[in-house]
């Protein structure tokens, strides 16, 4: 009733429009932030829940639902940092997804000069192929690449996952590359062509700068889905490279539920993704936008 | 427009061919030849033609029945999941800031369940939702709800579609947030000199200059929720009963379990079509409409 009011009074042509009209306003201001804000928390709760475990003890844990820990504990850290399967599975998944995104880069920024410049014989289709392996479920190549890369010698390395995980990144990289490329005028090409530079030394010292936003994307993006695949990460290892997602599968397996540790380990896993969006937040709505909007 | 014709832009590409055709060629290959065959083991192969294919898709037999419910199971799964992620994300992305230090800061917070590896999604998930440890499960079961995703098939398929909206509206949000900046500011004070309220901004310049993001996100949303795999088996593990087991977990059992490698070869096949033929239909006609707006567009220009 006493909501509806001051609608009907605005009406009336006595009073100041103005009364009414602030208020409608500022609600209508603030709503968003509150919709915005109701969301945000919702993504950060079940993050915040997972870092509380990691700081109980298991006895806590499994005694009582306390919204933060009564006794702050660093053991289940402390466990993870001293044992070596455990650290030693960070390390193993920070180099395959380094060694592929350095892979992706290195084919996908000349096919994706290729594509942005030049009309080639089965250009189109080419580029319906890479990107059809990009909606491949890797449940379909788990097996064969376990026989694949088990025959020439390369399972249980991280250049067998860095290879694997290929498949998706580079496709997306050369569809990121290929719209930042276009954004820039073709003319620079025939300048640098006219004025004697060779290609190579054009596409390194001249071009490469002009796109490197769209590189740092690229980047970003194989960063991001090398590290979080973990089905043919874990299909493709066993004991030398055995990644962090892979240990904690396993590990909570066979020794029981040590939610604690497993809490721990997930918290770690997040904050490599956390450090890399840090830096590039000033980019990321570009970024998402693939270069081409 | 008018690209010049280069047969040389071959050498170019040709390392992404290489190492494409070497990740994904070759295992195509084998998966075509394993799902033409019948094992018993020992590497002894027998020929069987077409034969997994028509047990695979006859819902009379074994196979084909548990294929094809996994099937539904999994479309389902993306439909739910792109019905409740696109509108939401469209909804998250206008509520967003055009600028000030919020920007960045809501940006971080968004973009952070992507980069979580998609077991550690799981795993949380598998937590919060709990009723003994977990704030979700506990939340719901102390409101007189009786909730638990390891024993009720409904309950799981709401922790499951809930966990996925966690996940993923983030990135229809980021997408749509880079549609919407991209919007020239005179658009808008056209619509304020018309005195178009909200809505009719929404309708006639936010819509349709997202249209292009949105069919990228759309096409990314399906592709991945169809493929889905990691953070149901995390957290149901395809339980209770068969209520969540997707294609992918379905596969995985088949080819890795099982080792009935004819059988998983001949569903990766048709799983495989299914996906392609589905973004080249979604793609081909999206992108059809956006060609003939703009031949429209030319036709009533100079």
């Amino acid at each position: 009733m006493s909501q509806a009011q001051p609608r009907t009074v605005s009406a009336a042509p006595a009073l100041p429009a103005s009364w009414a009209r602030p208020r409608g306003g500022a609600l209508r201001a603030a709503l968003p932030r509150l919709v915005l804000g109701l969301y945000l928390l919702f993504l950060l709760v079940p993050i915040y829940w997972l870092v509380n475990m990691s700081f109980k003890t298991n006895l806590e844990i499994s005694s009582a639902m306390t919204l933060w820990p009564r006794e702050p504990t660093l053991e289940n850290y402390r466990r993870i940092f001293t044992d070596a399967s455990w650290y030693g599975g960070y390390i193993n998944s920070l180099k395959y997804v380094l060694l592929n995104t350095l892979i992706s880069l290195a084919v996908a920024l000349p096919a994706a000069y290729a594509f942005s410049r030049y009309r080639f014989l089965g250009d189109r289709h080419l580029f319906f192929w890479l990107l059809s392996n990009r909606m491949a479920p890797p449940a379909v190549f788990a097996l064969p690449f376990f026989q694949l890369y088990g025959a020439v010698g390369l399972f249980d390395t991280p250049w067998a996952v860095a290879l694997a995980h290929c498949v998706f990144n580079v496709p997306l990289a050369v569809w990121i590359l290929e719209g930042f490329m276009s954004g820039v005028p073709r003319e620079i090409d025939e300048t640098a062509a006219i004025d004697g530079w060779s290609f190579p030394a054009f596409f390194i010292r001249l071009f490469l700068p002009l796109v490197a936003g769209g590189v740092g994307v690229a980047a970003f993006f194989c960063f991001m889905f090398s590290w979080v695949e973990l089905l043919l990460a874990r299909t493709l290892t066993t004991v030398n490279a055995k990644p962090i997602v892979a240990t904690m599968t396993r590990t909570v397996s066979a020794a029981g539920m040590d939610w604690g540790l497993l809490a721990a380990a997930g918290v770690l896993t997040i904050i490599p993704g956390a450090v890399v969006i840090w830096f590039v937040r000033n980019h990321i709505a570009r970024g998402f936008a693939l270069g081409r909007v | 427009m008018s690209k010049p014709r280069n047969e040389r832009a071959w050498l170019l590409v040709l390392p992404v061919v290489v190492l494409v055709a070497f990740s994904a060629l070759i295992p195509v290959m084998t998966v075509v030849n394993y799902s033409l065959q019948d094992t018993f083991g020992n590497n002894e192969f027998f020929w069987n033609g077409v034969g997994w294919f028509r047990e695979l898709l006859d819902p009379s037999t074994d196979l084909g029945g548990r294929f094809l419910d996994a099937l539904w199971r999994t479309l389902l799964f993306s439909a739910l999941c792109l019905l409740i992620e696109i509108p939401l994300g469209i909804g998250v992305a206008l509520t967003l800031p055009r600028r000030g230090w919020g920007v960045a800061a809501s940006l971080v917070v968004l973009a952070l369940p992507l980069l979580i590896p998609w077991n550690v999604v799981g795993t949380i998930w598998q937590v919060f939702g709990r009723r003994d440890i977990g704030l979700l499960g506990a939340a719901l079961n102390g409101m007189g709800l009786s909730y638990n995703y390891a024993q009720n098939p409904l309950d799981a398929w709401f922790t499951v579609v809930l966990m996925d909206v966690w996940h993923w509206t983030s990135l229809v949000v980021l997408l749509c947030y880079a549609g919407l900046r991209a919007i020239p500011d005179a658009y808008y004070q056209a619509a304020r000199v018309d005195g178009a309220n909200g809505w009719a901004v929404f309708r006639a310049i936010q819509l349709p200059k997202l249209q292009r993001v949105l069919t990228i996100a759309i096409l990314l949303r399906f592709m991945d929720s169809f493929m889905i795999y990691t953070e149901p088996f995390v957290v149901t593990g395809g339980g209770p009963g068969n209520a969540t087991t997707f294609l992918s977990i379905d596969l995985v059992k088949i080819a890795l379990g099982q080792f009935d490698l004819g059988k998983a070869a001949a569903m990766s096949i048709v799983y495989n079509l299914i996906i392609l033929t589905v973004c080249w239909v979604f793609f081909a006609t999206t992108t059809r409409d956006q060609n003939d707006a703009v031949t429209d567009a030319g036709g009533k220009g100079p």
